[in-house]
């Protein structure tokens, strides 16, 4: 039986630094890329054209029945056969923010479809401009009824950026990779590499319920 | 070098077996633990709650590749032995598909009223069959919906198998591709065939919950 040997991972404690920050900067440029891609998803389903309708249910669809994985790879192999050269980190978050982007269209079409159209019409009974409508009582509720379902969202999206290793983007797990060939300590590596995704995916979930305990203070009518 | 002919497609199709096999090892032995996970996370034991909070925060709190890589480099360190990857994936599979079923269940469980158990319970039933007969049958038509979405995230995380070099679809895919060295083609039939899998299963999910909460 092997004994674990964590002494050897210390060395590598600057890289293991570096694919930390990389995880969350990948995680960030493809949650505000999805979040961009599913406001205007969301937006262009309820008001636009039919075609248009038709276009963002196949993508939504298509994202949400096919695995990450396989997205990551065609992302990869695809955009090089257009002549857009990338490099696999950019690769990645393109294809994490479309995947991102297709569960986000459903999250934010779900809120806005949450609030009744009764109240606008209240609201512009009172004589609100659209952006006075939109702003004071369309967008409150509808924010408060997104929140947990794009903060679960954001944190699995956190945890498949660890799929980005796959071609080769440098995240956190690629640098379990890299660790790995070094030391020969597989599962300890993965240990540690698992126990910074629970520290990371624990701080954003104290973190996102701190702040939708501030945010959404006033109280629900039922 | 050659190119993507009949035979690559129908070796894709027969690594569809193979996803299909780790599905059913993972619902097998992951819904049994869901289920006691669900109930440990309703019972009125804190101690019970907890550890089933514990387990499913820390599942839930690691990336599923993360998961795939403990068991299957952990296997030699706690058992002392190799394992083929079959068994550290379904391992990882199970645990997985545990904690998310688990949490799914949970809240059918806890959407049935609690005045439910309790007229159960002045009906004389014992615990066990205050559950089985009066709650689990309407937390069934809550849970059913989410539970079919999720089978809809567990094909698709069976891809992540193909890391560990387990064959499955993804992991033919990537062979194929290597051999024609056509990865457009070779990925595109890839999701064409997870999709075809999974789309039937997530529109069935959609129709069952306007039928269900419809006739709520």
């Amino acid at each position: 039986m092997q004994t674990l040997n964590f002494q050897q991972l210390w060395r590598y404690q600057d890289q293991l630094i570096d694919g930390t920050l990389h995880t969350l900067l990948l995680t960030l440029v493809a949650a505000v890329l999805g979040t961009a891609i599913g406001v205007a998803a969301a937006a262009a389903v309820r008001s636009g054209p039919r075609p248009v309708r038709w276009a963002i249910r196949g993508y939504v669809e298509l994202i949400r029945n096919t695995p990450s994985l396989i997205q990551l790879f065609v992302v990869f192999f695809v955009l090089p056969g257009f002549g857009l050269r990338m490099g696999a980190f950019e690769a990645a978050s393109i294809a994490l923010g479309l995947y991102f982007g297709a569960y986000c269209t459903e999250i934010v079409r779900a809120g806005l479809d949450a609030i009744p159209g009764s109240q606008v019409e209240a609201g512009q009974c009172l004589g609100l401009s659209r952006w006075q409508v939109f702003r004071y009582i369309v967008l409150p509720p509808a924010l408060r009824s997104v929140y947990p379902a794009f903060t679960s969202q954001f944190v699995l999206l956190l945890l498949g950026t660890s799929l980005a290793s796959q071609i080769s983007a440098e995240e956190l797990f690629h640098t379990g990779g890299f660790i790995e060939t070094r030391t020969y300590r597989s599962f300890e590596v993965y240990a540690v590499i698992c126990g910074i995704y629970f520290a990371l995916v624990m701080t954003f979930k104290l973190l996102f319920a701190a702040v939708g305990h501030l945010a959404f203070r006033w109280p629900v009518r039922r | 070098m050659r190119s993507f002919s009949l035979g690559d497609l129908l070796s894709l199709l027969s690594a569809l077996q193979w996803t299909a096999v780790l599905v059913l090892i993972a619902l097998g032995f992951g819904a049994p633990l869901a289920l006691a996970l669900a109930l440990m996370r309703t019972s009125a034991s804190r101690a019970l709650r907890w550890t089933a909070t514990a387990f499913l925060q820390l599942v839930q709190g690691v990336p599923l590749l993360g998961l795939l890589m403990f068991f299957y480099f952990g296997m030699p360190v706690f058992l002392g032995i190799e394992m083929p990857p079959l068994v550290a994936v379904g391992i990882a599979m199970t645990v997985y598909t545990a904690s998310f079923l688990g949490e799914i269940w949970r809240g059918g469980i806890e959407a049935v009223k609690h005045e439910q158990w309790e007229a159960a319970a002045c009906l004389g039933l014992s615990t066990w069959h205050q559950f089985r007969y009066v709650i689990a049958p309407q937390a069934f038509r809550m849970a059913l919906p989410p539970t079919v979405g999720f089978l809809v995230q567990l094909i698709k995380g069976t891809s992540l198998a193909s890391i560990v070099g387990f064959v499955e679809l993804a992991r033919a895919g990537q062979l194929v591709s290597a051999a024609t060295f056509q990865p457009l083609l070779v990925y595109s039939i890839v999701a064409a065939i997870y999709f075809a899998a999974c789309l039937p299963l997530t529109l069935w999910a959609r129709s069952l919950e306007v039928r269900l909460n419809g006739a709520r």
